[in-house]
């Protein structure tokens, strides 16, 4: 089983919506869409699903093309980020409700929809209406209705986006395990960089209607081809900052310079880009060698176990994130530790040339 | 600005309530002061949204008294208690412009023309509204109107609290962090109380000096940012502030100490309270991942970039880990440690440790 | 490769089919009459623009025609306001909804010319339970048959009777659609119930109150079996509306090619203003 893109473009009037695409992907790992909202994402999946027609290009599955068909005779599941369930269907029908479309003769649909509800916990709620479920139990639900039929590809829409950050941690957990194994090709979009981190597969980044970058998950996230694709995959977005190479030595502005080797100190001398993920911007000393760079503090984040800056560089606005509970004081000068092994370098036209020593993102 | 008190309260929706599962609040008190950021945290349906349905006055509670000052009012209107409100969807009056909009809880009390004028203005400037003045409320992106809700709820400056109900719902993610430090810097300008619902952590965490943690109607601890993720009186808050939560391992308690899959457990201090179930919490932070102590095997180990979250089971329990280390692979056998002055025990799922002064 | 589906056309063919012969294919008919002279028999005797020059000129279309005008006016004056008062007044939860719900549904479920009955029976001077109340207890002389202002005032209170409700539920839809919140937030700026409905309950309804206008403008325009089996036009022609009177022409002295024309009159002014109507009403919507 396969589901490609081949040149799809997809522009409504005037504005173009998806630049030319093309994408192949495969059974067995969770492919992942990541990208800020109104990035492409949603297109992408309709595209796929045949819910929105390309206005250029071909969707192939398994080897056909399938660029006219109706979404009706794709075999495809969707769930969307928001809860959709038959509101005068018990659970039990909701989750029926395909197979009874698809023509399953009723002795087996029984067997089909428990199987599916005792995945997803659901069991004991088979008699309830959707309006006496929780969100997660609703969503558990269009879940279960993705699943309980065989479909060529299932799409995930953001479908935690609308949970209890809680329960979000939760299904996130059950999801892969849940899917893996089913012969489908998975899809699933996403505006958080953790959330692809910890569901692994392949990533696809999208930004501004284009797939700047496409591979194995950890890979993309410690290779990211060119800027966009780091701003895409950091969250919060990755530092920048203007740098220029002169002989061994980058310096950032008048203050702040490092030595640099390996096949940073292979780049020709002149400007670049140095891009550095905000948890290599620590207010305590780290193990691995830095180099200090102080910044005012503007505006300080708590996210339960991590303490994070936002601090102005000169012209630059950097976050740091670190462990624990750091206290600052808001609009005061403070020193913070930059790795320089965890750097990126862009060219001026923007792609990746070299990364620091140590560099895994 | 006020300080506000919340005495005894008790609240159902019920008009007959029998039992306390009728009660939607359950004895609830609490004393806050003048200026102070707060925040009300918890799952849906823990009744924090009630809690401030009774501060505001939309709700009357069933029992208990709300003082604002030492005043009871309880039994006053909305619109007699001088506060303002923040709701999760944007509330604007389509047909005015952002500056009418804004200046419309001013002219509802008759301040004059001038006073509204400047106040108008200094809310605009902090809101990054001002160059948006004269344009039609209904026009703009769903972000900027709830800007708009949060300006008409600040612009007055003579109100007891300001209270923010999940404000940031609808807001794009990518924007949501901004307009979060935004509610913070404005808290520190303006100095007046304010109160925010919510069930994100990094909301509340955020914004709040103190937080009130709620379940089912109960709060189970108010705490600055930093108690509640160090020293978490509930494993409730254990669970629901950090991601992952902290762990929460069934254990024996014999002689003050704890024994969990037959090893004894450093703790942070002696167990003084024992109850029908008793457990340890430990947060994954403080989960280390070494050659001794308990077996566990590894599940799956996520990468997330600054860090590696290992989920592991030792004897039909879960136990999530934080490590800077490579991720280990599936089936990977491995012994664990806890760093003891992090490790509790909870007896019914309140701290039942004391630590040594 | 063309996969492109064309099956679609077909679902919408009955529709069509059904819109053709209801509409189109009845209004070319009129534009033929109209432009046409027929003494039956199948002859016809091309007549370019006359009648249309004649219906524009004649003193009796243009009193019936502010008639027409006289009559929509007065009861969108009336009908409006009072249909968002009521609404205004009704629960917007509990047990008492669907009863007020039910009472206002049934004046709409009445057919219109028992409406038309309805009336007459209960004005007649003698027997009917208002006329005779009216004359004999109030001592006002009233009877429609004989005075045109009485005849004036039973079909407006007929009309509002009949339509007030349409207003009401649709101006109740409007309402109960605005959330909680909006009302909550009010309160807490201080506003006056009179700024409530001002800045939220009136912005709110538009689109309703909108459509609700279209819709009873049209209606009452185009009015014909309540007013004919009231008052049949009288007494004279006083109540005699534009349809009432296009049918007098059409039927009763069988003058096709005027009638025609003055259909066509009728409908392009009822289209009109309904455009500009709208048009102004959706102005600043996106």
């Amino acid at each position: 089983m396969s589901l490609e893109l081949r040149n799809v473009t997809k522009r409504v009037g005037a504005e173009t919506h998806i630049h030319a695409t093309s994408l192949s992907l495969d059974v067995g790992v969770f492919n992942i869409l990541l990208g800020a909202t109104s990035a492409g994402k949603s297109t992408l999946i309709k595209l796929m699903a045949g819910l929105e027609k390309p206005t250029t290009g071909e969707v192939w599955v398994d080897g056909q093309n399938v660029t006219g068909l109706s979404t009706q005779k794709r075999q495809i599941s969707l769930v969307h980020q928001f809860f959709v369930n038959y509101p005068h269907m018990t659970v039990f029908e909701n989750i029926a409700s395909p197979l009874r479309v698809a023509g399953i003769p009723k002795s087996e649909i029984a067997g089909r929809v428990e199987e599916a509800a005792n995945i997803l916990q659901l069991g004991p709620m088979l008699k309830r209406y959707p309006d006496e479920l929780s969100g997660g139990q609703q969503q558990r639900t269009a879940l279960a209705r993705a699943i309980v039929k065989e479909s060529k590809a299932i799409f995930l829409d953001e479908p935690l986006a609308n949970l209890d950050y809680k329960l979000r941690e939760e299904l996130r957990e059950q999801l892969p395990d849940l899917l893996a194994g089913r012969g489908t090709v998975v899809v699933y979009a996403t505006s958080e960089p953790t959330e692809a981190l910890l569901l692994g597969g392949n990533t696809a980044l999208v930004h501004e209607g284009r797939i700047t970058q496409f591979g194995p998950t950890a890979e993309t996230y410690r290779t990211p081809a060119n800027i966009d694709s780091a701003m895409v995959f950091s969250d919060p977005p990755i530092n920048l900052a203007p740098v220029t190479k002169q002989g061994n030595e980058m310096h950032m502005g008048t203050q702040v310079k490092w030595a640099v080797s390996g096949e940073v100190a292979g780049l020709a001398d002149g400007p670049y880009t140095v891009g550095i993920r905000p948890h290599y911007v620590t207010p305590t000393l780290p193990k691995a060698p830095s180099i200090p760079l102080s910044g005012i503090v503007q505006i300080t984040e708590l996210s339960g176990s991590e303490s994070v800056a936002h601090l102005s560089l000169g012209d630059q606005k950097w976050v740091s994130i670190a462990p624990g509970v750091h206290s600052y004081q808001l609009g005061q000068e403070h020193e913070f530790h930059m790795i320089p092994g965890q750097c990126f370098y862009f060219a001026p036209d923007e792609t990746l040339v070299a990364r620091g020593a140590g560099a895994h993102g | 600005m006020a300080k506000i008190t919340i005495d005894k309260l008790r609240h159902s929706y019920s008009p007959n309530p029998t039992g306390p599962d009728d009660y939607a609040l359950k004895e609830i008190d609490l004393d806050w002061t003048d200026g102070g950021a707060y925040a009300l945290l918890g799952p849906s349906g823990c009744g924090k949204s009630t809690l401030l349905n009774i501060i505001s006055g939309l709700l009357t509670p069933s029992e208990g008294r709300v003082l604002f000052d030492g005043k009871d009012v309880t039994n006053l209107p909305p619109d007699q208690r001088n506060i303002a409100q923040v709701f999760q969807f944007p509330v604007i009056y389509d047909t005015m412009t952002v500056y009418d909009n804004l200046a419309f809880p001013l002219r509802n009390r008759g301040v004059d023309s001038a006073r509204i004028d400047a106040r108008v203005m200094e809310i605009a400037t902090m809101l990054e509204l001002e160059d948006r003045l004269a344009t039609r409320a209904s026009n703009l992106t769903p972000d900027n109107k709830q800007k708009i809700s949060m300006g008409r709820g600040l612009v007055r400056d003579d109100v007891n609290v300001v209270m923010f109900d999940e404000p940031l719902t609808v807001i794009d993610p990518a924007l949501k962090w901004k307009l979060r430090s935004k509610l913070k810097e404005l808290h520190q300008k303006i100095a007046v109380t304010m109160i925010y619902v919510t069930h994100d952590q990094t909301e509340a965490l955020t914004f709040a000096d103190q937080v009130v943690v709620m379940q089912d109607g109960v709060i189970v601890q108010i705490g600055s940012p930093v108690e509640l993720f160090e020293r978490p009186q509930h494993t409730f808050v254990g669970h629901f502030i950090g991601s992952p939560g902290m762990n929460i391992l069934p254990c024996e308690v014999v002689d003050g100490g704890a024994t969990f899959q037959g090893q004894k457990i450093a703790l942070e201090g002696k167990v003084v309270k024992t109850g029908q179930t008793t457990e340890i919490g430990i947060r994954p932070e403080y989960v280390r991942l070494s050659d001794s102590g308990i077996p566990a095997t590894v599940r799956k180990a996520a990468d997330i970039g600054r860090h590696t979250v290992v989920e592991m089971m030792t004897g039909g329990v879960a136990i999530n880990a934080i490590t800077d280390a490579a991720p280990p692979e599936p089936g990977t056998e491995v012994r664990l440690s806890f760093d003891p002055d992090q490790t509790r025990v909870y007896s019914d799922g309140w701290i039942a440790t004391e630590v040594a002064k | 490769m063309k996969t492109e589906n064309q099956k679609a056309w077909l679902f919408v063919l009955p529709v069509l089919a059904l819109v053709a012969f209801n509409a189109l294919i009845p209004l070319m008919t009129v534009v033929n009459y109209s432009v046409q002279e027929t003494f039956g028999n199948n002859l016809f005797f091309w007549q370019g623009l006359d009648w249309f020059e004649n219906i524009l000129r004649s003193d009796r279309f243009h009193a019936a025609l502010g008639r027409q005008v006289m009559f929509t006016a007065i009861i969108l004056a009336i009908e409006i306001p009072l249909g968002v008062m009521i609404a205004l007044a009704m629960p917007r939860s509990g047990p008492w909804v669907s009863v007020c719900l039910v009472l206002m549904a049934l004046p709409l479920l009445i057919p219109w010319n028992v409406v038309g009955a309805m009336w007459n029976i209960f004005t007649l001077p003698d027997i009917g339970l208002l006329g005779y109340f009216m004359n004999n207890v109030l001592g006002v002389d009233y009877n429609m048959t004989q005075s045109p202002t009485a005849a004036w005032v039973t079909i407006i209170v007929m009309d509002v009777w009949h339509w007030t409700s349409l207003v009401v539920l649709l101006a109740y839809a409007g309402l109960i659609s605005i959330p909680e919140p909006y009302y909550q937030a009010a309160k807490i700026d201080g506003a006056s119930n009179w700024s409530v409905f001002r800045y939220i309950q009136l912005p709110k309804m538009k689109r309703v109150l909108t459509i609700a206008i279209l819709l009873r403008f049209m209606d009452s325009f185009n009015i014909y079996t309540e007013v004919f089996v009231l008052t049949g036009g009288g007494p004279g022609n006083s109540t005699t509306l534009l349809s009432i009177d296009l049918v007098k022409v059409a039927l009763g002295q069988f003058d096709l090619g005027n009638a025609a024309a003055m259909s066509l009159v009728y409908f392009a002014f009822t289209l009109l203003v309904s455009w500009l109507f709208y048009t102004i009403m959706m102005r600043d919507e996106e």
